[in-house]
């Protein structure tokens, strides 16, 4: 039996019936980043020693029979934005390569308290800015499908460790899309919670009236079980929501009483032809298990795009002014005054897409663009959300696909930004409205690359997007993941 | 509309940031390219009746006791800072 193939709920049971121990769980999931990690570059860190004190400590509960929660024991990795007390937490840039936090985020205090064990941090794009991995300072990120391609991003590490099986679930971060994306372009399932379901605290911000900590699965039972651990209420967090469910009761093979809106603005335009057939296919699967399926117009659609870019720029902007050499982080060797010492630190601790980001959130918040920029796209973000508003007073569910295209190669769209911008089109919608949505694969391109599809759910509707995801999953032998293959 | 080098160095010195002559030429371009594509785009649509919308969520202040609790120890949080001495972080002069 190959243990790194098991899904969390799997191995859980395992576990519990002492067919595998949480120790050799551990030691293979070890295995596997030490022989695939230098091909993939999934990871930063490796914790291998912590995880494997972890593991004898949850074995010697289990064997003293008490009573666990169902993913203790279950090696997990982490994005590197995520606070974790005592080990390096890089942001996957050159600014943060010595930060190691004195505290842990929310969500791995909430891993911790449930047993869970952790494999180490992952790569992904410098401060979550990007859809390829391709900015991080720890090096490209390679898609397991096909090295030659990305795996998205930003937590395309996370998407790229669970589709490699070198981690049995991971938590990503999801600001534009981040995860829905990678997940597509990995063969993952990822779900993005709805805006302050999930404490930010301990996230390093970026985006902070969109940030949102989301967990990446080999199925959508697993992202279930770890939504059942991270969401709720957190004091720390000052827009944290009491809203909580228990997302494993949503499981159910059933979606005869459900609405499906198709927006036709999410099937013209560039958009992969494959990609368009496959959702559109999954649209079929739905209506032969009995749901109501429809087309919906969604005319803002495209405008989403910009507005994000701007509010998330300009978020960024002020969040990444904290970094400035003096209480953690780089420094410069070789400064002069004050303001030379943050120009200089800053100039060298940070990579171009951050700066260009930066200086674009400068650039809108700046007295003359301000009205015509931030001001005008908090407006459109209105007309946006009213949108979705009024489409779900038709429509329980939305789908569309979660990117494009599928996996592109490394360096075809770092020319232009705004071809790598266009990637995050079918995402960045449900964060700019607060939304929830998840990504699930539904088959392959010509390539044998996985196309990702995606459902968009009302705030806290995380229970009908998951029973949607799993009704279309259970129907189409989805269940457990799909193999990369390596 | 046109975005210049002096305006993309007056706006990296407001972020605190140092430029190459490489990077202007190609963030000027960028900058160009992004402006002009977000701002088409907006202006397209009339927003004269909307209310910004800063935030997603009713957002209410949240209040909690003001009670004393055990915070961070000072040298824990010093140990990230590039320089330090008797328990504080160090900066350049600042005050001639």
């Amino acid at each position: 039996m190959e243990l790194t193939k098991l899904t969390v709920c799997q191995a859980a049971d395992k576990i519990r019936k002492k067919e595998i121990s949480v120790p050799e769980l551990t030691q293979a999931y070890l295995d596997r980043i030490n022989e695939l990690n230098e091909k993939i570059g999934a990871y930063i860190t490796v914790c291998g020693q912590d995880a494997g004190k972890q593991a004898d400590y949850v074995q010697k509960k289990i064997d003293n029979k008490e009573e666990l929660p169902l993913i203790a024991g279950i090696p997990a990795g982490i994005n590197d934005n995520i606070c974790t007390s005592g080990v390096l937490t890089s942001c996957g840039s050159r600014m943060l390569s010595n930060f190691i936090p004195p505290y842990d985020a929310t969500v791995i205090k909430k891993l911790s308290q449930n047993d869970a064990v952790m494999l180490g941090k992952l790569n992904m794009d410098e401060f979550a800015m990007g859809s390829s991995n391709e900015t991080s300072w720890y090096g490209q990120v390679k898609n397991p499908w096909n090295p030659e391609r990305v795996p998205g991003g930003s937590s395309g590490g996370a998407a790229a460790a669970v589709a490699s099986r070198m981690a049995c679930y991971a938590l990503g971060s999801d600001t534009g899309g981040s995860v829905r994306q990678a997940s597509s372009f990995c063969g993952a399932v990822g779900l993005k919670p709805t805006y302050g379901l999930v404490s930010r605290y301990g996230l390093a911000a970026f985006a902070s009236s969109m940030d949102q900590v989301a967990p990446v699965a080999r199925d959508v039972t697993d992202c279930a079980v770890v939504m059942n651990v991270i969401a709720g209420h957190d004091p720390l967090d000052s827009i944290s929501q009491d809203r909580r469910e228990d997302y494993t009761s949503f499981l159910k093979n059933d979606v005869k009483d459900l609405k499906i809106g198709l927006p036709k603005e999410y099937f013209s335009g560039s958009i992969q032809e494959e990609v368009k057939e496959k959702v559109l296919k999954a649209a079929k699967v739905f209506e032969s298990l009995g749901a109501h399926v429809e087309e919906i117009s969604l005319p803002l659609f495209e405008y989403a795009l910009p507005v994000y870019y701007i509010i998330s720029s300009a978020e960024a902007g002020s969040n990444l002014a904290q970094y400035d050499g003096i209480k953690y982080g780089y420094r410069t060797q070789q400064f002069g005054d004050l303001v030379d010492l943050y120009k200089k630190s800053r100039s060298e601790g940070f990579g171009e897409e951050v700066k260009r980001r930066i200086l674009f959130g400068t650039y809108v918040l700046s007295s003359g663009n301000y009205d015509a920029f931030y001001n005008k796209a908090l407006k459109v973000r209105r007309m946006i959300f009213e949108e979705f508003r009024n489409a779900y007073q038709k429509v329980d569910i939305i789908l569309g696909p979660t990117a494009p295209s599928t996996a592109f190669k490394i360096g075809e769209k770092t020319v232009n930004p705004l071809d790598m911008y266009f990637n995050d089109a079918y995402t960045v919608p449900a964060n700019v409205a607060g939304l929830c949505a998840i990504s699930l694969p539904c088959g392959f391109d010509s390539n044998g690359l996985p196309v990702g599809m995606q459902i968009i759910g009302k705030p806290y509707g995380e229970g009908t997007i998951l029973r949607a995801a799993f009704t279309y999953e259970k129907n189409t032998g989805g269940n457990g993941g799909i193999d990369c293959g390596i | 509309m046109a975005i210049t080098k002096e305006d993309i160095e007056r706006l990296a010195d407001l972020a605190r940031l140092n430029l190459t002559p490489e990077e202007i030429e190609r963030l000027t371009g960028d900058m160009e390219t992004i402006i002009n594509y977000s701002m088409s785009k907006l202006n397209e649509l009339n927003t004269d009746d909307v209310l910004p919308m800063e935030h997603v969520l009713p957002i209410r202040n949240v209040f909690r006791e003001d009670i004393c609790e055990k915070s961070f120890d000072r040298e824990e949080i010093l140990k990230n800072a590039p320089e330090k001495a008797e328990g504080c972080f160090l900066v350049p002069k600042v005050v001639e």
